[in-house]
């Protein structure tokens, strides 16, 4: 591994990225407009807005980043760039670490912009900081990214990429708590949601949002998002083949 | 290092989506040359290419290139592959790509001005690559192979879709290349580029039919066009097996 090449793909990806200003766009304005929307869907109930609000501010890079970084992925298997690189002395560590940087500075400036129309401007209660939720936000935009990376390896065309966004991240996001208490779902499900990475993601985001002193627990909410963040990287290398069939 | 064939391949089996398409193939090519590998469409040259650039799974047999195993981490800033379809990034201008290349092998910024004057795109640098012809975008994708002065340089159909000017400046480049000590391994599909060649390799259905210059082809098939010649030594093949 070398710091040369990672720091040349991340420049890379992020280069491809700046040439796509309408991706920017959506990325910073669809999570912001769909915070404005349950703003005004829970006028009403400020409760609900905050319980739920709250703790999406830090799971929208997480969903955006999966799908980006998986289409991504595909193109660099599909237009032959990925089997070039495999030639040349980088490390399949290069690539993956510096898709890594680069997805996080783009889900940290998503982050700041959602947290501070969230926190700021719409009225969300961050009783441990804002900083807190941005961080834990871009902590998922990673994890996201490392899914995706590895889903990439499963999809032929940008159809089936695509569709793993609602086959990977919309089971997640029923079970991990943030619309029923796990307590309160039926047992297997509760226990499918104990395997799925979004449930520690979204744990760690509720205690960050609540007024309650923040438990011991959540560092272990915290260190669950790092490993399946590591254990998704591990994987995805394993997909990414110098020799090919 | 002059003598020690550059490539060396010894009894090659390979199968590509369940079916083998190479079938025990033995051949050398000589350090310093320009190799032409010509054969029609779905011979099996990709493939070859790609086992010798140690980016395709082998069935048996070993590839040797530079005295290593073909695909050796030390062969990957010698050997220069430039796949069929041009692998560079669309969505980057053609100085972008070739900046992001030379970083990853430590090519100096001059390099970058010379690969790109090598394939005739000064003109075009800051252009995006998505917005270039298709032979552009493929001179794109070579002038990145040149970048790290590999000793190997093995090119898939490198000038598919070029204007007959630039073609011939292409092989000008590629013997030049040669000169400099470097190998090349040209693939094509078309045999009016077989006399551009010092050797050519001619394969057909996943054998090496023969391996032989331009002149010792047309003195034993006695055909003096390139492609009637390559097409009586198939007949002959096919007469005595």
């Amino acid at each position: 591994m070398s710091a040369r090449a990672t720091f040349a793909t991340a420049g890379r990806v992020l280069w491809q990225i700046r040439r796509d200003p309408r991706t920017i766009a959506l990325m910073l304005v669809v999570p912001t407009a769909l915070l404005v929307l349950l703003y005004f869907l829970f006028e009403g109930e400020p409760q609900v807005f905050q319980r739920i609000g709250a703790p999406l501010c830090g799971l929208f890079p997480f969903i955006v980043m999966f799908l980006v970084t998986s289409i991504a992925m595909l193109r660099e298997r599909t237009t032959g760039t990925l089997e070039r690189l495999m030639t040349l002395p980088i490390a399949k560590a290069d690539i993956l670490v510096g898709y890594g940087a680069a997805f996080g500075v783009l889900a940290a400036i998503q982050a700041a912009v959602v947290c501070t129309v969230g926190f700021a401007v719409l009225g969300l209660d961050a009783p441990h900081g804002a900083w807190l939720v941005a961080l834990l936000a871009v902590a998922n935009a990673i994890l996201g990214m490392a899914l995706g990376l590895f889903a990439s390896a499963f999809a032929q065309t940008e159809f089936q990429a695509v569709q793993f966004m609602p086959a990977f991240v919309f089971p997640q996001m029923l079970l991990c708590g943030l619309f029923v208490a796990r307590d309160q779902m039926a047992a297997w499900l509760h226990t499918i949601s104990w395997l799925m990475p979004l449930t520690y993601a979204y744990e760690a985001l509720a205690h960050a949002t609540n007024p309650a002193e923040l438990p011991r627990a959540m560092a272990g909410d915290v260190a669950a998002v790092l490993a399946f963040t590591v254990a998704a990287l591990g994987f995805g290398a394993l997909t990414l083949r110098r020799r090919t069939r | 290092m002059a003598g020690a064939p550059a490539i060396h391949v010894e009894n090659l089996h390979v199968a590509r989506g369940g079916r083998e398409v190479i079938h025990g193939l033995t051949l050398e090519v000589a350090s310093g040359s320009v190799t032409g590998l010509l054969g029609p469409s779905g011979c099996g040259k990709t493939t070859l290419m790609r086992s010798i650039v140690g980016v395709q799974v082998l069935g048996a047999g070993t590839v040797t290139v530079l005295g290593r195993p073909g695909g050796s981490r030390e062969l990957r800033s010698e050997v220069g592959y430039v796949t069929q379809a041009p692998s560079v990034y669309g969505d980057l201008t053609v100085e972008e790509n070739l900046r992001y290349f030379a970083r990853l092998v430590g090519a100096e910024r001059a390099g970058i001005d010379e690969a790109v004057a090598t394939v005739g795109l000064t003109g075009h640098v800051r252009q995006v690559v998505g917005s270039l012809s298709g032979g552009e975008r493929s001179r794109v994708s070579l002038a990145t192979a040149l970048l790290a002065r590999p000793r190997l340089l093995v090119l898939d159909e490198p000038t598919v879709g070029l204007d007959p000017v630039l073609r011939s400046e292409l092989w000008a480049t590629f013997h030049e290349l040669a000169r400099a000590g470097t190998t090349l391994l040209v693939s094509s599909h078309v045999m009016d580029e077989a006399g551009e060649c010092d050797t050519l390799l001619l394969m057909r259905e996943g054998r090496l039919l023969e391996h032989l210059t331009p002149a010792e082809l047309r003195a034993k098939t006695g055909q003096e066009d390139l492609g009637r010649a390559f097409l009586a030594v198939i007949r002959a093949a096919e007469g005595s097996s």
